[in-house]
């Protein structure tokens, strides 16, 4: 590696020799920070810039070697118009890839479009923060349980810039941890976990000094190969976000033995670089928080939750170490107030761009973004530009399938955490249409039912089955009619029983007569009635073999009814003999045995009768 | 002056609404079966449990993501390796393709439910299904009462939620539907000696086919009972109609499953129903000739046919058992046999007999699975034979048979649960009726000639038992008398059933306080009931297996889910070529959930191939990285449960490895590892034990835990303490050590001479060196 980069210096060397001065713009201070202590590298850079030259400058290039910027995934410049220390973040401005002639092809130019044009002597402060991934690179590449992991950090010294560049000074923050080596120039000095070049003076444009540290670090390299974060809108009340996570601890590769036993006795010792766990800040009001993967929830996930934010740690299944890979799943969901507004007659989704755990690079990043079935006239807004196109997702109850925003980005850190916007609009009545399905749904259902219920379905009018059926439909109301007349005749043998009942308590023999007779009228009645009932079911072949049931009903119903006879003319005959009360029972007992396992029988033969 | 015409009102309601009461009943009843199965889902997750479940649902993922031809074409390469696996022709289909079908009838109807979610709930939703078939069939024996009680029965009872709580996707799960199903359409055939229940009995067996090897027990089954009715003298055209074409249509439909094929006509397990077959043939001809000819012309022809018939039988059955006797097993498969001689497989094959739910159950697990239902099934037969018609003496049999089936093998406890189901619910509800109708008539006598009358009594009774809190056994009583008696009619037994009825009825009578209190106790047998099978779904029969929890005695919830890490980390960390050996219990797990080649599996189909790897685990580390080597084995795996105490750990199950591979190779000696006939693992081991490779790898390093390598399972010091393993290197182990993963180390380059650094030369051969190399030294090529 180093052979190389001393290759690439001489690719510079001569680049620099053979270039011109872009602009008469100079940098009169430079101040440069370099954040080693994550997996991400960020390079932040107070520049101020002074125009040396008599033309009106109204943009400032940067320059970043080629090896830097392929990686090279996030760049901001801001300006700072509050004069000295007071650091109001200004605005941030618009920043493209320049390619201005005479450039080194070894550098890649990236140009900062100022808010007003420089004039001659005219300063202005810029903060640049550039942001890299996959810089560091682990040496060496693979290491065992019991190693440490050490990684290599590749810049310049001075600050490579087309400009010439008065006054400059760069720190590197490392983390607390042993330093392996670092390269050793003038003015070097190392401040604890800090290591300070220059304050260098008057160097020319194109000015390079390689600069390489070689430091422990044992911050979780967890780079996500891909993820996909699925956003639903349900506009009763919730947002819904699935996050596919496909991770891989891209640090040294661990070879040899992984022994748990090392791992658990030492943890910090035996397995410091290996991953264990993730944070993830979501939302504040998440709920319905999950983890899990393909082959199932994971149980390894704590919550901590509070107005402001809910935090969930996840530990994968098994700590990851360099080299190892893994998949999961996690999804929440939040409360819609929180994420949808309206404005202007269309709605419009807030919701932030990258995934919520922390410290995480991921390489390709796709957003889909589900809204309700029937949302047109979408569009996006995003920070920042991302590749965008629209697909459709048929789910719950859906018939032509819900609208799907796909945004995707490469090479994504965390500054691109950003809020993004999705306008469209949407017919509030849209919403009662899944409702409206299903009721319609279970309605049409039941309908169909008592259809099936009430319609004749039989094929032939005039087949055999069919008129026997006919038949047997026609006997049975017969049967019905007889069984009613004899239930009315048992309810007449109540009433003669009543009377009975208040003979015994009153004496009033004259009431009970006029009973019986009103009994013995309405009980000939019933007979006349059933006359033409059973005539029928004697001529009908079809009742052939219920008819001995219902002649026997007849009969039995006949003699209880002769029994009832005798057994009130017996009592009235003894009340009117004024015979003593045991007389009487003495008497009617034979009676009252029959009447009682008559109406049984009748009632066991009504009963019998009701089945068929 | 209202009271009667309340009463009848009341009477007529009652009949009116009987049938909308029993259909909510039946509703409810298949809510309570389907929620009952959920605990799994609730107190764990909702995730496939166990082994099976697992291939199938890898099945059933497969069927949905490549269509149905693709299915039965479907040549398995991730399972036995180098052999593979042809899925489709070698596996139960119906499972599959039940929760395929509904997994494509949700998503047609946009409804995106996940394979996994289907194949989870589809037990749960047959079980339902069961009950209402219990349902059926009860009332075609006993009336609806009897029917209503048995679902209840089925529902809960734990022998069923035991394989078929939500995540348990098997095939009994289906197959318990599909059995009791088929004995209905027989039971409903028999009844009206209709042919349409006739095709839809073959269609119902043609399913059981599908999904369960037990369909044998069906095809054995039904034809004992046609003999039984035969020789009872009990031989009608509606017996005909039942069983003739369920022999035809369902032998031919049978045959059109892979992977029965032409089993259905040359197994021996098939042969009862063809004999029957023919009986029943000659049976039907002897009564038409007897239909048509003078009872004297019968004799004669009666005679001579029978000397002629003999004959020739005899020369077919001759033909026969030579056929037959010339094949080893008799023509009856492994299982079949260890049925039929429960002693079998012990002695022959030891790979049925080390599957723990091959073994007889114990007394307990009676009590455990059917619960009370042990007590009442007796009764039930007794109510069986009051009076005994065609359905009630295939109940009887099925019964009998079952009990036997059930006392041979555990698992087959599953097909007693519903026979006793059935008699259980006919006994509770023959009871009820008795005391509630002793009730009834005794308030009724009671009463005399004042006003309480019999709408009165039955609502008294319908209050006493409300009061129990048993709803449906008030619908029981509400339904019985009718069924009872359109069961009469349907078999036309019109002649004199009243009077008889009454008679009985009055002879039944008992006394009202006794009645009372048997209707308390019988309500609390039945809480009894419920209690257990609650707490058995909730606690006995809900884990997963696949995760395991304890309580801390601080009440705290520990989770062991070791399995899903070490297959979650061979998924993501290892190639996906590389094949994964292990016993053969974990093999669908690892081809499911780690998606890795295995060498054997729980198919069990080759017991060389199993036992190649039993003799690789009993044998020397060094021998053993040859044999894994010749099989192309890239890791290890082994189950360990000596940290955590878990007790079905590789160690425990390793007799039976020794005892397979010792089937296959001579070599591997069971006593070799036994002192004085005791399995150990502590310092009186055998050498043998303590230098084989399970031994090794299973408690490789585990000393450096405590210092002194105490196993919680076995509960002793291992024997053999501090060693270093040469051939294999651990590359995983989980966060409990319940799993460990070795990788078999690359062999050494050839030096001439000696070797001489063996590590640092591992890396730089190639596997075709590898390969010629260990297969020149393996001794089983």
């Amino acid at each position: 590696m180093g052979f190389w980069w001393r290759f690439n210096l001489l690719v510079f060397t001569i680049a620099i020799l053979s270039t011109p001065v872009l602009s008469d713009l100079i940098l009169s201070k430079v101040d440069r920070r370099i954040d080693l202590t994550s997996q991400i590298v960020r390079i932040t850079s107070t520049l101020k810039v002074e125009n040396a030259g008599s033309g009106l400058v109204s943009e400032v290039l940067l320059a970043f070697p080629e090896l830097q910027a392929k990686n090279l995934v996030y760049l901001m410049a801001t300006t700072n118009e509050g004069k000295g220390k007071t650091k109001s973040s200004g605005v941030s401005l618009p920043v493209e890839v320049a390619n201005p002639k005479g450039m080194p092809p070894a550098l890649t130019v990236y140009s900062v479009s100022l808010p007003k044009a420089l004039g001659e002597g005219d300063t202005m402060s810029l903060d640049v923060l550039a942001v890299f991934t996959h810089t560091l690179k682990p040496f060496p590449e693979k290491i065992t349980q019991a190693d440490i992991q050490l990684v290599l950090f590749q810049d310049s010294a001075y600050y490579l810039s087309p400009y010439a560049v008065k006054f400059q000074s760069l720190s590197i923050k490392l983390p607390d941890a042993r330093i392996e080596s670092y390269t050793k120039i003038e003015n070097t000095k190392i401040h604890g976990s800090e290591i300070k070049y220059g304050p260098y003076e008057n160097l020319p444009p194109f000015s390079y000094s390689p600069l390489v540290v070689h430091f422990e670090i044992n911050q979780p390299f967890a780079v996500a190969q891909e993820l996909v974060r699925e956003i639903e809108v349900s506009h009763w009340g919730n947002v819904q976000v699935t996050e596919h996570c496909n991770i891989v601890h891209e640090g040294a590769k661990s070879e040899g033995e992984f022994s748990r036993l090392e791992y658990q006795a030492r943890p910090h010792i035996r397995g410091s670089s290996a991953i264990r766990h993730f944070v993830a800040k979501l939302p504040p009001r998440a709920h319905s928080i999950y983890y899990r993967d393909e082959i199932g929830n994971i149980s390894t996930s704590h919550l901590w939750a509070d107005s402001k934010k809910t935090e969930l740690l996840i530990e994968p299944r098994y700590p990851m170490f360099g080299g190892w890979r893994t998949a999961f799943i996690i999804g929440y969901s939040l409360p819609l107030q929180d994420f949808l507004f309206e404005s202007e007659g269309k709605r419009f989704l807030n919701i932030s761009f990258a995934s919520p755990i922390n410290d995480l690079v991921i390489d390709n990043l796709v957003v889909k973004v589900v809204l309700p079935e029937g949302s047109r006239d979408l569009s996006v807004s995003t920070p920042f530009p991302v590749k965008q196109r629209q697909e459709s997702k048929i789910s719950h109850l859906d018939v032509v399938g819900r609208p799907v925003i796909v945004l995707e980005k490469a090479d994504v850190v965390p500054e691109h955490n950003q809020y993004f916007q999705i306008h469209y609009s949407f017919n509030k009545l849209s919403m009662l249409r899944e409702p409206f399905m299903l009721i319609s749904g279970f309605f049409f259902l039941f309908v169909a039912c008592i259809v099936y219920v009430h319609v004749d379905l039989s094929i032939s009018k005039s087949s055999a089955s069919y008129l026997a059926k006919l038949q047997w439909d026609e006997v049975r109301a017969t049967i019905q009619q007889v069984e009613s007349i004899i239930n009315q005749c048992l309810a007449t043998h109540e009433k003669i029983e009543a009377s009975l009942r208040d003979l015994s308590r009153i004496g009033d023999v004259q009431a009970c007569k006029t009973t019986r007779k009103t009994a013995d009228g309405l009980l000939k009645e019933h007979s006349k009635e059933l006359k033409p009932l059973l005539a029928f079911l004697q001529s009908s072949p079809a009742a052939a073999n219920i008819l001995p049931k219902v002649e026997e009903l007849v009969a039995k119903e006949r003699e209880l009814q002769e029994r009832w006879m005798a057994k009130h003319s017996i009592i009235v005959d003894c009340y009117e003999k004024k015979l003593g009360g045991r007389e009487i029972e003495n008497r009617v007992a034979p009676q009252q045995q029959k009447v009682v396992a008559l109406r049984q029988e009748v009632e066991d033969l009504l009963e019998y009768i009701d089945e068929i | 002056m209202a009271d009667p015409e309340n009463a009848k009102e009341a009477t007529t309601l009652r009949y009116a609404f009987g049938n909308v009461l029993s259909f909510f009943i039946l509703l409810l009843i298949g809510v309570l079966a389907f929620w009952i199965r959920l605990f799994s889902v609730i107190k764990y997750e909702s995730v496939i449990h166990e082994f099976d479940p697992y291939f199938n649902y890898r099945v059933t993922q497969f069927l949905t993501k490549n269509g149905i031809y693709d299915f039965w074409n479907w040549f398995d390469d991730r399972t036995w390796y180098p052999l593979g696996r042809v899925i489709g022709g070698t596996v139960y289909p119906g499972l599959t393709l039940t929760a395929g079908t509904i997994w494509w009838i949700l998503n047609s109807l946009n409804i995106p439910l996940s394979v996994e979610t289907v194949c989870v709930f589809t037990a749960p939703i047959f079980s339902a299904f069961a009950s209402w078939a219990t349902y059926l069939l009860t009332k075609e024996v006993k009336g609806a009462g009897a029917g209503l009680t048995a679902a209840a029965l089925l529902a809960m009872v734990p022998s069923y939620i035991s394989r078929s709580v939500a995540g348990s996707y098997d095939n009994e799960a289906v197959a318990i539907f599909a059995l009791i199903f088929t004995f209905y359409l027989y039971i409903k055939t028999l009844n009206t000696g209709s042919l349409f229940y006739a095709t839809l009995n073959a269609l119902a067996y043609f399913y059981m086919v599908c999904s369960w090897g037990g369909y044998t027990f069906i095809i054995n089954l039904i034809p004992m009972h046609v003999l039984l009715c035969i020789v009872t003298g009990r031989y009608s055209s509606r017996l005909y109609i039942a069983y003739a074409p369920l022999v035809v249509l369902g032998t031919l439909l049978a045959a059109l499953v892979p992977v029965v094929g032409f089993n259905a006509v040359m197994t021996s397990e098939h042969f009862a129903s063809f004999l029957v077959f023919i009986i029943i043939h000659v049976v039907a001809f002897v009564y038409y000739i007897k239909g048509i000819l003078s009872p004297k012309m019968f004799k004669v022809a009666v005679t001579l046919v029978v000397s002629v018939g003999l004959v020739v039988c005899c020369a077919v059955m001759a033909i026969l058992i030579a056929l037959v006797a010339s094949s080893p097993t008799k023509g009856w498969s492994g299982r079949s046999l260890s049925l039929l001689d429960p002693t079998y497989a012990s002695k022959y094959i030891p790979i049925i007999a080390s599957v723990s739910e091959h073994q007889p159950p114990t007394w307990p697990s009676y009590f455990m699975d059917i619960n009370v239902l042990a007590f009442l099934v007796p009764a039930g037969i007794i109510a069986c034979f009051l009076p005994l018609s065609d359905a009630s003496s295939f109940v009887v049999l099925y019964i009998v048979t079952s009990v036997y089936f059930s006392g041979v093998m555990v698992r087959l406890m599953l097909v007693l649960a519903p026979a006793a189901c059935v008699m259980s619910g006919i006994a509770l509800s023959e009871s009820f009726s008795v005391f509630t109708r002793s009730i009834k008539f005794q308030l009724h006598g009671l009463s005399g000639s004042s006003q309480v009358d019999s709408g009165d009594a039955s609502s008294s009774t319908v209050v006493a038992q409300n009061d129990a809190g048993k709803a449906e056994k008030t619908e029981d009583t509400a339904k019985e008398r009718p069924s009872k008696k359109s069961k009469k009619k349907e078999k036309g037994i019109v002649d004199k059933p009243s009077l008889k009825a009454k008679i009985e009825r009055r002879l039944l009578v008992l006394p009202f306080e006794a009645s009372i209190f048997a209707i308390l106790l019988l309500v609390l047998l039945g809480a009894f009931y419920v209690v257990h099978c609650v707490w058995a779904a909730a606690e006995a029969y809900s884990a997963p297996s696949i995760v395991l929890t304890s309580y801390s005695h601080d009440g705290g919830l520990h989770v062991f889910d070791d399995f899903r890490e070490a297959y979650a980390w061979l998924s993501h960390n290892t190639e996906v070529d590389d094949k994964v050996a292990s016993w053969w219990d974990y093999g669908y797990q690892t081809t499911a959930m780690a998606n890795r080649t295995v060498i054997v599996d729980n198919n069990t189909w080759n017991n060389t191939h199993i036992a190649t790897v039993g003799t690789a685990m009993s044998s020397p580390e060094k021998a053993a990285w040859e044999i894994f080597n010749s099989l192309d084995v890239k890791y290890v795996l082994v189950v360990f449960g000596g940290l955590v105490g878990y007790p079905s750990d590789d160690i425990n199950k390793f007799l039976w490895m020794v005892r397979i591979g010792g089937g296959v190779f001579p070599h591997i000696k069971e006593p070799d590892y036994l002192r004085d006939g005791q399995y150990r693992i502590d310092s009186q081991a055998t050498p043998t034990m303590l230098n084989c490779l399970m031994y090794k790898l299973s408690y490789y390093r585990f000393v450096e835990t405590d210092g002194r390598g105490f196993d919680r399972v076995r509960q002793t010091e291992i024997g053999k303490k501090n060693f270093k393993l040469t051939h294999f290197e651990e590359v995983f182990t989980t966060h409990h050590w319940m799993v460990r993963i070795y990788k078999l180390k690359p062999p050494r380059n050839r030096i001439r001479g000696k070797t001489k650094k063996p590590r640092s030369q591992k890396t730089s051969s190639t596997t075709r060196t590898k390969r010629s190399a260990a297969t020149k030294r393996n001794p089983w090529h």
